[in-house]
């Protein structure tokens, strides 16, 4: 089944993707981190390996993922997200840790 | 008339500055990647309007942007959804990867950290990116943690030149205060299969086959920071630098000492003469005097900016020993900046240009060779990286 996902993601990655606001993808099958950032990268090469690393997959250790007001930043990258994301309801943020000043 | 166009890596993004031969009025265009660190930025002796840029961030990794039309617009190549929106290709511009392979890959050793133990290699960034001087589409990458790429599809995709991490003194590598960086690439123009680099902190290294083979090239350096100062491996070169048409005569400022070499690297003897200092970073060579070079010297290791709160570019028309101070129109007093090592460039107008950017966000340059300066800007972020074009 096809879904439309909606996912927020960091300014400069905005300004990388030539995007405004919220990005809506297609994601097919299960909803999960993996599903969504693959649909993400495949819309948007530009932006491979600037959340996840390119071989090991592994999230950049600056970056969180948050849904429905909960840290899934240390979730499998194959655990069903929320609902409320999966039926578009709620958006997928990945937001850069403040750090640095 | 022949132009100038100088371009400016920062903390904060890049920047383009441009004149016509007189370098008296700029025009300054920027910030491009705003936000972003750009470390280096150079563009192809070929085509003067292909341009590559090193994008990279703390938190989103490396970007390799490219320009077509001398730095108006930018790409990222192979990554862009105008490329093709029915099967978009994938982001290989950014994907730096080590060669593991059986066939071609040396075995992807360990280095040396800090405190002496070993450490997996790690990508980090791209410090240097230096085109081919024939081809627009050739570039080659120098990286941290320490390794050479070359893309030969105007940096689409990437490939280490793994013959120079996995000849063998990898392991001995360690890094610098500023990571284990390749920040040197010298293309010979008489010799297109010699290729020299430098890394921090392993040393310079020389291939004579195009990147088959490597070997180091450090006899007669000395860091007072090894258990054995005159070791092959492990010093901390921080630049190098050769006039185009005597490609077997090197300058480098080390960590601390200023080096020459007659030989192609095969031995080094020390020209740091009457420096006030022989800390610093960068080193380059007047366009059009072989024997004219140019060093910005550093207090310390410990306190880098200049001695004395003075802005001072050193002159030696001798090739080394004998150096003089070039101050006319830079700080005299309180002036606490550095000049990092890829920092400084010469243009090739019948009278050489120099440039060089400072921590402080000036980029300075002087249209005579050295003997006045003035600054383009002032107030930009901290300067990574300065390198020029003389354009027709």
């Amino acid at each position: 089944m096809l879904v439309m996902i909606r996912v927020v993601i960091p300014p400069h990655l905005r300004t990388l993707a030539h995007v405004d606001g919220e990005v809506k993808l297609e994601v097919e099958g299960r909803v999960t981190q993996r599903s969504v950032l693959d649909a993400l990268e495949a819309r948007y090469p530009m932006l491979c390996g600037t959340v996840r690393d390119h071989v090991t997959q592994a999230r950049r250790p600056f970056l969180r993922f948050f849904a429905c007001q909960e840290d899934l930043s240390h979730e499998s990258p194959d655990t069903p997200l929320p609902e409320a994301v999966a039926n578009g309801t709620e958006p997928f943020l990945i937001v850069g840790a403040i750090a640095g000043g | 008339m022949s132009k100038v166009r100088v371009l400016a890596g920062t903390r904060k993004g890049a920047f383009i500055l441009e004149s016509d031969g007189k370098r008296q009025d700029w025009n300054v265009s920027g910030p491009f990647f705003a936000g972003w660190e750009v470390y280096h930025m150079k563009g192809s002796p070929a085509d003067p309007n292909r341009i590559f840029a090193s994008q990279t961030s703390g938190w989103f990794g490396q970007i390799i942007q490219r320009s077509s039309d001398g730095g108006k617009t930018w790409e990222t190549p192979g990554g862009g959804p105008e490329k093709s929106p029915q099967g978009w290709p994938m982001g290989e511009s950014n994907k730096f990867v080590y060669d593991e392979s059986k066939e071609t890959g040396a075995p992807l050793t360990t280095h040396q950290w800090y405190d002496g133990t070993q450490k997996p290699w790690v990508f980090k960034r791209v410090w240097h990116l230096e085109p081919s001087l024939s081809d627009p589409d050739t570039v080659y990458a120098g990286i941290e943690d320490a390794a050479i790429f070359r893309s030969t599809d105007g940096a689409t995709s990437w490939q280490e030149m793994s013959g120079l991490r996995g000849h063998g003194t990898g392991p001995q590598w360690q890094p610098g205060a500023g990571g284990m960086c390749l920040h040197t690439i010298i293309l010979d123009r008489k010799d297109p299969g010699r290729i020299y680099i430098a890394i921090s902190a392993a040393g310079a290294f020389r291939t004579d086959d195009s990147g088959k083979s490597w070997k180091p090239i450090n006899r007669g350096l000395r860091s007072q920071f090894m258990p054995k100062e005159d070791v092959e491996v492990g010093h901390c070169v921080h630049h190098v630098a050769m006039h185009p048409d005597r490609p077997d005569v090197l300058f480098m400022q080390k960590h601390w000492d200023v080096m020459r070499s007659d030989d192609a690297g095969e031995h080094w003897r020390e020209v740091s003469g009457n420096l006030p200092t022989d800390f610093g970073f960068v080193i380059d060579v007047h366009a059009h005097e072989p024997e004219t070079i140019y060093v910005v010297p550093i207090k310390s290791d410990g306190e880098h900016y200049p001695p004395e709160g003075k802005l001072r570019v050193y002159r030696s028309r001798s090739g080394g020993n004998e150096w003089e101070a070039l101050t006319n129109g830079l700080p005299q007093a309180n002036c606490y900046v550095n000049v990092l090592r890829d920092a400084m460039a010469v243009d090739s107008l019948d009278d050489c240009g120099i440039y060089f950017g400072t921590t402080g966000g000036q980029v300075y340059c002087s249209p005579d060779g050295g003997d006045s300066w003035s600054p383009i800007v002032r107030d930009l972020p901290a300067v990574l990286s300065v390198e020029v074009q003389t354009l027709p």
